[in-house]
């Protein structure tokens, strides 16, 4: 069975996926959207830096991540200076790591959805009196829909399944920081293969019911879309 | 008040250099082969495209000059896109609504109640998109536009996507935009049918130049523009329906040359309409002709002499106010002395009445 302290990291799991979600979706709508529309040049090179989390080991990212955030780092000396705490090792620690480790994943599902939109459609907006900030959340967002739902569940699917970055910044404070993956390293450490197991089931299921309803409402969405 | 739009563009394969001075009434269609940079200048006029330097004036308001850009949502403006622009995932109604809505009230003019009746839309308010045919999706894009009750509406080819059985479904609504409402319209076309049916000012363009700019009834007269050199060559008159000829099924119509007689229609007598008569069909003769099956002769006087091709001539003539061309064999108009002034009679064997 579940003891108390896995059904607490599953809930630090799930809270740490459902906040790290929604800031990428309101970080990541702009972000998307200007690099689905510039022209500049240099385009690239965010674009690469959106997608290093993809190719980089975990531990690295979560190495300059704890080095950053830690009290002697540039962000967690800051914090430290303006009467707060340094971020490593908690929470909000782990929510920066997490938005920055699966950034790629909901940034490029936007920026592709954004670019198939085409520009038609905001000029046509333009054309009824619409400013580019009630085009792009009347015209643009709704029409990007399929490219949110995407989003979202490639984002709070991958920050689930996130290890490395949260071992190295959140270290395993049990209920602060101690995940689900994490637990699960712990028993199969221990040689608590059960506990191991239901936990591991439990992620199973979790993960394969939410993409479940979202894909199901995704095509529904679609339907209706056609 | 005129519509005053400048500015030097480069573009691939040749630079646009425009210099238009429209009146800011009734129907302008912009005229030209694809690709000659119409709808360039729809596009600058409508601030969808920033070209530096332009100048973008119509009547009082300015809306680019020097370092001053309206951006295209402060412009009081209609644009119908070429092809369906309607928003895929609003419905028919929202999709009408999304921009009188962003009109302040005491700028409303026109009902969208009315703009829904003139394009008779009033059966798919409640469909989406998708299920609207290319024909009524236009409709439905027109009325749109004109909800915003705009100073000037700008049509980019607004029948290019659409069915050929249904742009002679469209095309009265397009011409009843004008005679009801009284918005300029500029119109891009690279069709002469559809140009000769609605417009009334003509602007030629070629590679980016403006070749010429006129009255649509002159221009389709002027011997040195292409419009009257090919074999499709016509004039278009103006004309009323004077009465029905019941017993031997004939329309007779007025137009300033006098009165003229067409295959029998229903029109109601009073309705105006455009006639087109083909150079081909006018042939001239110098005295009046009795005895001869042409139901159609009217005197006139030559205006211009143009050769077209080694054998035949095109001729330019006046019926009173009202230009006519008429294509003849090169000897006719030696044999007949055709000169500038001289009088002469002109039969025509048959007019088209514009749909």
């Amino acid at each position: 069975m579940l003891n108390e302290a896995d059904i607490t990291a599953l809930f630090i799991t799930l809270r740490l996926a459902f906040i790290s979600t929604l800031v990428l979706l309101v970080l990541g709508m702009p972000l998307a959207w200007w690099l689905a529309r510039t022209q500049w040049k240099l385009k690239f090179i965010p674009e690469a830096i959106v997608a290093l989390p993809l190719v980089l080991p975990p531990t690295v990212l979560g190495f300059y991540l704890l080095l950053a955030l830690g009290p002697n780092g540039p962000v967690g000396g800051l914090m430290e200076a303006a009467g707060g705490r340094p971020l490593a090792f908690t929470f909000t620690g782990l929510v920066i790591g997490s938005i920055i480790y699966s950034m790629p994943f909901v940034v490029q599902p936007l920026q592709d959805a954004f670019s198939a939109i085409g520009k038609r459609p905001m000029e046509v907006a333009a054309t009824l009196r619409a400013s580019p900030i009630d085009r792009f959340f009347t015209v643009a967002v709704p029409l990007a829909r399929p490219g949110f739902f995407t989003a979202a569940v490639l984002g709070f699917a991958h920050t689930i399944g996130e290890f490395g970055v949260v071992l190295m910044i959140g270290g395993n404070i049990p209920g602060q920081t101690r995940v689900a993956s994490i637990a699960i390293y712990d028993h199969v450490e221990g040689l608590e293969y059960a506990h191991a197991h239901w936990l591991s089931a439990t992620l199973l299921v979790l993960s394969f019911l939410l993409l479940i309803a979202v894909y199901g409402l995704n095509r529904r969405f679609r339907l209706v879309r056609q | 008040m005129t519509i005053e739009v400048r500015f030097k563009a480069r573009r691939g394969e040749f630079d646009l250099d425009i210099d238009l001075q429209l009146p800011a009434r009734g129907f302008t269609s912009l005229f030209g082969p694809s690709g000659c940079g119409k709808t360039t200048i729809l596009r600058a006029i409508a601030g969808l495209d920033r070209h530096p330097g332009a100048v973008i004036r119509v009547g009082e308001m300015i809306w680019q000059q020097d370092r001053f850009f309206l951006p295209t949502h402060r412009r009081s403006l209609g644009y119908v896109f070429q092809e369906s622009s309607l928003f895929d995932h609003l419905n028919i109604r929202r999709n009408l609504e999304y921009g009188i809505k962003r009109v302040a009230r005491e700028n409303r003019h026109i009902a969208l109640d009315s703009a829904i009746e003139l394009l008779e839309i009033g059966e798919l308010l409640q469909r989406m998109p998708a299920t609207l045919s290319g024909g009524e999706r236009q409709r439905v894009a027109i009325a749109r536009a004109l909800a915003l009750s705009p100073q000037l509406l700008l049509m980019d080819e607004p029948l290019a996507a659409v069915d050929i059985d249904r742009k002679q479904e469209i095309i009265p609504y397009i011409e009843s935009l004008h005679r009801e409402l009284k918005i300029p319209v500029i119109h891009v076309s690279h069709l002469p049918e559809e140009v000769a049916r609605l417009a009334d000012h003509l602007v030629l363009l070629d590679s980016g130049r403006v070749k010429a700019a006129g009255d649509v009834h002159d221009m389709f007269t002027r011997l040195d523009l292409a419009l009257a050199q090919g074999t499709e060559a016509s004039a278009i008159i103006e004309a009323v329906v004077a009465a029905h000829d019941h017993a031997y099924q004939l329309t007779l119509m007025d137009f300033g040359g006098g009165q003229i007689a067409i295959a029998g229609t229903d029109l109601p007598v009073g309705t105006p309409a455009r006639l087109r008569l083909a150079a081909r069909d006018v042939s001239l003769t110098l005295e009046h002709q009795t005895g001869t099956s042409i139901l159609n002769i009217f005197p006139a006087v030559v205006d211009d002499i143009s050769p077209a091709g080694a054998a035949q001539v095109t001729v330019r003539l006046m019926t009173s106010q009202v230009p006519l061309i008429a294509s003849i064999t090169r000897k006719s108009a030696d044999d007949l002395k055709l000169a500038p002034g001289k009088q002469v009679f002109a039969q025509i064997k048959s007019i088209a009445l514009l749909p």
